[in-house]
């Protein structure tokens, strides 16, 4: 089995790289199949009893349902591969012109959640192994096991209330993006998303972070740094905080991807012009391509993440790597 | 809350074998922590609220009793909802579902997942290899994103949401399941009971599951925890076998829009919600730091 193994660390990318396209090849069939097991004629879901036949007859032809199943898949493969993700059935528009702002909404929300939650999270966690068992260990470790546990729609429904309706005032509650506009225009509206989210990711990578930094603390280099006579300082900031992130990356990449589904739910809450509210809107439109696409679309952002978190969590931990 | 098991699970592999603390044991230890007994008073608290909540209801859940969004008085106690219907007497009713759907997904994705895990873990060969890849391929997508595409093609009915529940548990189940029996395949017990001729599956069932009990607890709680999240948070989307019944998760998208006028209407289960969340994450919280304190007064002893 590992005769055909590449070796160091490209050939260890390479082959999570092949991995991750075998992945994505195997849940393209899924979504396909999934949309085609409809119970009922899918032309028929779609447009409802008063249909005639003529439109029935357009729209079979539309979602190519004249052709053969693998044909069917062949050609909503090539076309994804070429860009050509189908025409929303709901909008009458290409997917790629309907979605590619979204897109952008949606990348614009994760990255500043992301830029914002991670070093964040990163000092909260490191902050709390140093001063273990003490006050603000105690309770920043309560308040994030607290806020992990609520769901990410209760999250922002709570700052909704907070901050945005019945209790003050003081933020907007709905966040649309209106078209041709783009979310930075309206900087105010993009404070309480920003914020759900930066909820949702933030104790999981701060108690990560937490671990991993008691561990290193507790390990044989720190105490031999500290012997040595190192300020405490360096023997932090060299010795300790770059070998405690190893972990912190993993998660980090687990839970940037896990946004990708956890926007839903945000989105949806503020009325954010996203990816999210799309998908909530097309399932229930029952617009299908629009659904195909978007779950390929997360999916690949899922891999790629995963893929990137286990390169890096390589690249910070020597022992690993030395072992490829 | 997201997708990430908790951190101890994750050090199972690297950690020395040790572990063959019961699970009835590990609960009633567990229950010597606040945050336990916390969390269990919530869920207790709520799960009665779900169970006996109909039969004490001042009203039906689908009774008007007065003006659409009218405030809290001594007639409803947490005021109407956008139709007029008692906010308290639907919240009452609204819990039943989202409990009984979220039980049966978890209890499914977890026995599923345990035998996925444990046998990947046994068999230690190209069987392995397939399960676990194949576990892959279900955790390439969010569970929410494979409920919704469920949901999307065969409609929001309680069968299909439970089963796209359960079957994106599985691969995490199996994932923490497999982690934990792979350091205790190779101890001396499991190879003193396979040259006495006990069967694979006695093996498995009975000396491999009884030593993963641990880890496995409190990812199902934490499971179960995102079971009510999904079954919640998909009937807050609009997406519920009945959409206009009482649901805690209907509740709140109808009557969001409202808040200003009437927040108890979206307030109420959004409270409730948090509540049985926070119960169960507590629970788990709690046994996993009782198992993580077993585990290193061992390892110094």
């Amino acid at each position: 089995m590992n005769r055909f193994r590449p070796r160091g660390l490209w050939g260890f990318i390479l082959r999570r790289l092949l991995l991750g396209i075998i992945v994505l090849i195997l849940v393209s069939i899924l979504v396909f199949l999934a949309t085609q097991a409809l119970p009922e004629d899918p032309a028929r879901a779609i447009l409802g009893r008063s249909a005639t036949p003529a439109s029935l007859a357009a729209l079979r032809r539309q979602l190519h349902l004249d052709q053969p199943v693998i044909e069917q898949y062949w050609t909503w493969v090539t076309g994804l591969l070429h860009g050509n993700l189908g025409t929303s059935l709901a909008a009458q528009e290409p997917v790629s012109t309907l979605l590619a702002p979204k897109l952008v909404n949606s990348a614009v929300l994760v990255a500043l959640a992301a830029v914002l939650s991670i070093p964040l999270s990163i000092a909260i966690g490191a902050y709390a192994a140093l001063k273990r068992e003490k006050a603000f260990d105690q309770a920043s470790s309560n308040l994030l096991l607290l806020l992990a546990a609520l769901p990410e729609f209760v999250v922002a429904l709570a700052l909704v209330i907070l901050l945005a309706t019945t209790v003050s005032h003081v933020l907007p509650a709905v966040s649309t993006v209106p078209p041709g506009s783009r979310p930075w225009n309206n900087w105010l509206a993009l404070i309480l998303p920003t914020l759900a989210l930066v909820i949702a990711v933030a104790p999981y990578v701060a108690r990560i972070m937490r671990a991993s930094m008691i561990e290193v603390l507790e390990s044989d280099y720190v105490e031999m740094a500290r012997l040595k006579g190192l300020p405490e300082r360096t023997v932090l900031l060299r010795h300790a905080l770059p070998n405690a992130l190893g972990p912190v990356f993993q998660v980090i990449a687990l839970n940037l991807a896990y946004l990708a589904g956890g926007i839903i739910f945000i989105e949806v809450v503020f009325n954010y012009t996203g990816v999210g509210g799309a998908i909530a809107e097309a399932v229930v439109n029952h617009d299908l391509p629009v659904i195909q696409a978007l779950a390929m679309l997360i999916a690949a952002v899922y891999v790629i993440l995963n893929l990137l978190a286990d390169v890096a969590t390589i690249l910070v931990t020597p022992k690993l790597r030395t072992r490829l | 809350m997201s997708q990430v098991s908790s951190d101890w699970v994750a050090d199972a592999e690297i950690a020395p074998p040790l572990p063959v603390v019961r699970g009835t044991s590990l609960l009633r230890r567990s229950l010597k922590l606040w945050r336990t007994r916390i969390g269990l008073v919530l869920v207790g608290f709520i799960v009665l609220l779900a169970i006996v909540g109909p039969y004490i209801a001042p009203y039906g859940p689908s009774t008007p009793v007065g003006a659409p969004n009218s405030n809290p008085s001594s007639k409803a106690v947490l005021g109407t909802d956008y139709l007029g219907q008692d906010v308290l007497s639907r919240v009452l009713y609204g819990g039943r579902s989202i409990l009984v759907m979220a039980v049966v997904a978890t209890a499914l994705g977890l026995v599923v997942g345990v035998a996925i895990g444990l046998v990947a873990a046994y068999s230690r060969n190209t069987l392995d290899d397939i399960l676990m890849r194949g576990m892959d391929v279900i955790m390439a997508l969010p569970q929410i994103l494979l409920a919704l595409v469920a949901v999307a093609i065969v409609g929001p009915h309680a069968w299909v949401i439970v089963a796209a529940i359960a079957l994106t548990t599985v691969p995490r189940i199996a994932r923490v399941a497999r982690g934990t029996a792979l350091p205790i395949v190779e101890r001396d017990f499991i190879a003193a009971s396979e040259a006495m001729g006990v069967p694979r599956w006695r093996i498995v069932s009975g000396e491999l599951l009884p030593n993963c009990l641990g880890p496995l607890m409190v990812e199902a709680s934490l499971r179960l925890t995102y079971s009510v999240a999904l079954i919640a948070g998909l009937a807050f989307l609009g997406l519920s076998p009945n959409p206009n019944g009482a649901n805690w998760g209907t509740m709140i998208q109808q009557n969001e829009v409202v808040l200003v006028v009437q927040p108890w209407g979206a307030a109420a289960p959004i409270i409730v919600i948090a509540l049985l969340t926070l119960g169960t994450g507590l629970i788990g919280d709690g046994i996993a730091r009782t198992a993580a304190g077993i585990d290193r007064a061992r390892g110094e002893a």
